[in-house]
């Protein structure tokens, strides 16, 4: 009897208390930076795709929204279309956990509705973003050993010279 | 006879109701009509003067035990089958006993009704305060013995509603 | 100069039917003051036209009745339970000279029978919708609402016998002096909850039991059917608020304002008890329910009634 009484009591004095709904058109929630949104695709530091095409993200992402097809051009693998099908993914992130180059990231923007259900899927050319996103100074291609034009094999980054196998004789 | 108009349209309402009730085959739409045929009972006791028991008849019968009847009847879920199989039952054998009862009463009523005063005197308004002093005044044998009926019936619900230890054990 | 009878009818339906659902505004604003959020806040000046689009939205849906369901009983039990709150509202004295239907020497125990009929609205939704979760409302409904009404009645016997008449304005007008909630609380503390488990709110709505029913009696009920059911639940509420008022906070009377300015205002105030009812108090259990009832509330009432006898028998000239 006195609990329930006290219970009344209690909820009545929230009258006084600050509301924690906020007004979202009107005042826009502060997201973090590490927000799992809307997913982007991002570019090296020199400008180029940091997508290396390799499927961890397709095989990693739970409902399989994600599907993408290699192609190769000078040694540098690429995505030749990269889709995402908004509508069904869960804005999980594991994409970006599984993706070894840093290239796809989610960002803090979410609003993404659409009348018509095709247009949530995104292609490559609305994924894509001209910046580096959350990593500045990270390149793929910078740390890897692979050959590419302007950077033979042995030239990256806390990589040493590859062994003359000659020299190796005996 | 009253003859005024209100008095004539309940007690045709009330007749009809009661002829509906006879006739439905739902047993709810039955117990509907029976409800109706009360509250234009009650109607003709307001009339006649007697506004106190017209919202005892309501109380008591339209709302309450009606409403028990209703529920009953809402858990028995009568069906077609039912209806057909009540209809072999209806043969003179049965309703000639009843009838014949029936009809007596209702010479009882003409008699009655035949040796009343023409225009029925004067309508007297009887008020609650009225009701209360007969009841404990001239009729109080009655309400010790209705008492007593209630309590037998008390005792007797106290008895079967009662939790016995151990026999309805899992 | 009183106005014709259509007139007072009409302006009456108007306000009430009004009242009722601007109430749903008002309860869902509400409930968010007390929740620490807003509710509904965006259709006109603080939400208020949410209301009115709430009633566009349900009235253009579309009527459905359910090819299992029994029709006419279906169509009726919506408007039973419209008709028997607004019939009570007859005989609720808003001033000392101005009630709906003048005043009658029986009037409380006119509201209690037009409540008693309420049941059936529930009731034969219940069965008329022909579905599990609808008679199982139903059922509850019909058991919680006539064990309550006997509550009920109990509860007000003691004003009944201190101010010596049936008559609503004289129970008022016996408040003169002292209000009958000091020298009758527990009945009026009866009577309160007799009056949340008639209009089977929160948190006696188990008729209704979201968590349990679906939505007990009126699971198959959409459109403007739903909205009768709703807004007679709202009319409800201001029924039973009117009522307290009436029999046991003095009705009209208070000093400087108008008498009807006083009655609105106390109204008012129990309707928002209803809802910090509702905002902070969870379900109980249909067996603790009956049990609170039974064990409680009429041992409770009957004492009440013995105790005001007693005290008036004292006090008795001669």
């Amino acid at each position: 009897m006195f609990g329930i009484l006290r219970t009344l009591w209690l909820t009545f004095l929230h009258l006084g208390h600050r509301r924690v709904t906020v007004g979202y058109p009107e005042t826009r929630p502060a997201l973090p930076p590490r927000y799992r949104g809307r997913i982007i695709l991002s570019r090296d530091p020199d400008g180029l795709e940091r997508c290396v095409a390799c499927n961890l993200c397709a095989v990693a992402c739970p409902v399989d929204c994600i599907s993408l097809q290699k192609a190769e051009q000078d040694g540098r693998w690429y995505p030749e279309y990269f889709r995402i099908n908004f509508s069904r993914c869960i804005f999980c992130g594991f994409c970006e956990e599984a993706c070894p180059t840093y290239a796809i990231q989610l960002t803090p923007d979410f609003e993404m509705s659409e009348y018509v259900r095709p247009n949530l899927v995104y292609e490559k050319e609305d994924l894509l973003i001209s910046g580096t996103g959350k990593y500045p100074d990270y390149s793929f291609y910078r740390v890897s050993g692979v050959d590419i034009p302007g950077k033979a094999k042995g030239d990256a980054e806390r990589e040493q010279p590859p062994v003359d196998l000659h020299s190796l004789l005996p | 006879m009253i003859l005024n108009a209100p008095f004539l349209l309940f007690a045709l309402v009330a007749v009809w109701a009661t002829f509906m009730v006879v006739t439905r085959a739902v047993a709810i739409h039955a117990l509907l009509y029976l409800v109706v045929a009360l509250l234009a009972l009650a109607c003709i006791f307001d009339v006649l003067g007697a506004p106190f028991a017209a919202i005892l008849e309501v109380i008591v019968y339209a709302g309450a035990i009606m409403v028990l009847f209703v529920f009953v009847v809402m858990m028995l879920n009568l069906g077609r089958p039912d209806r057909l199989r009540e209809n072999t039952w209806i043969t003179p054998r049965t309703w000639v006993g009843p009838g014949i009862l029936a009809a007596l009463l209702l010479a009882a009523l003409a008699d009655a009704l035949a040796m009343a005063p023409p225009d029925g005197g004067p309508v007297v308004v009887i008020d609650t305060r009225q009701v209360g002093l007969a009841l404990y005044g001239p009729y109080v044998l009655m309400v010790e013995l209705a008492s007593f009926l209630l309590l037998a019936g008390l005792v007797s619900a106290f008895r079967i509603g009662r939790h016995i230890r151990g026999e309805d054990a899992p | 100069m009183t106005p014709p009878p259509l007139v007072v009818i009409a302006g009456t339906l108007a306000v009430l039917l009004g009242l009722a659902t601007m109430l749903t505004w008002a309860e869902r604003r509400l409930l968010g003051l007390w929740q620490d959020r807003y509710g509904p806040n965006r259709v006109g000046p603080g939400g208020l036209f949410q209301a009115v689009a709430d009633g566009i939205k349900i009235l253009f849906k579309q009527d459905w009745i359910p090819p299992f369901a029994d029709r006419p009983v279906f169509v009726l039990a919506p408007a039973i339970g419209m008709m028997t709150v607004l019939l009570a509202f007859g005989v609720i004295p808003v001033t000392a000279l101005w009630s709906i239907a003048g005043d009658l020497n029986v009037g409380l125990l006119f509201v209690f029978a037009t409540m008693g009929l309420g049941v059936y609205s529930v009731v034969l939704a219940g069965w008329a919708s022909n579905s599990k979760y609808a008679l199982l409302g139903g059922m509850r409904a019909a058991a919680q609402m006539i064990s309550y009404e006997v509550f009920m009645g109990l509860s007000t016997m003691g004003v009944v016998m201190t101010a010596g008449s049936f008559s609503l304005r004289d129970i008022v007008q016996a408040q003169a002096g002292l209000w009958f909630v000091i020298p009758q609380c527990l009945g009026c503390a009866v009577f309160l909850l007799a009056g949340i488990a008639e209009t089977h709110r929160l948190p006696f709505d188990l008729p209704e039991g979201e968590n349990e029913l679906g939505a007990g009696f009126h699971t198959e009920y959409s459109g403007m059917k739903f909205g009768m059911f709703f807004l007679s639940e709202y009319a409800g509420i201001v029924l039973v608020s009117a009522l307290v008022t009436t029999l046991y906070l003095g009705g009209w009377q208070g000093p400087v304002l108008p008498p009807a300015l006083w009655f609105a205002a106390k109204t008012g105030a129990l309707v928002c008890l209803f809802i910090l009812l509702r905002a902070a108090l969870p379900r109980p259990r249909y067996d603790q329910l009956m049990a609170l009832g039974w064990k409680v509330l009429l041992p409770l009432s009957l004492l009440n009634i013995v105790a005001t006898g007693a005290v008036l028998l004292l006090r008795a000239p001669g």
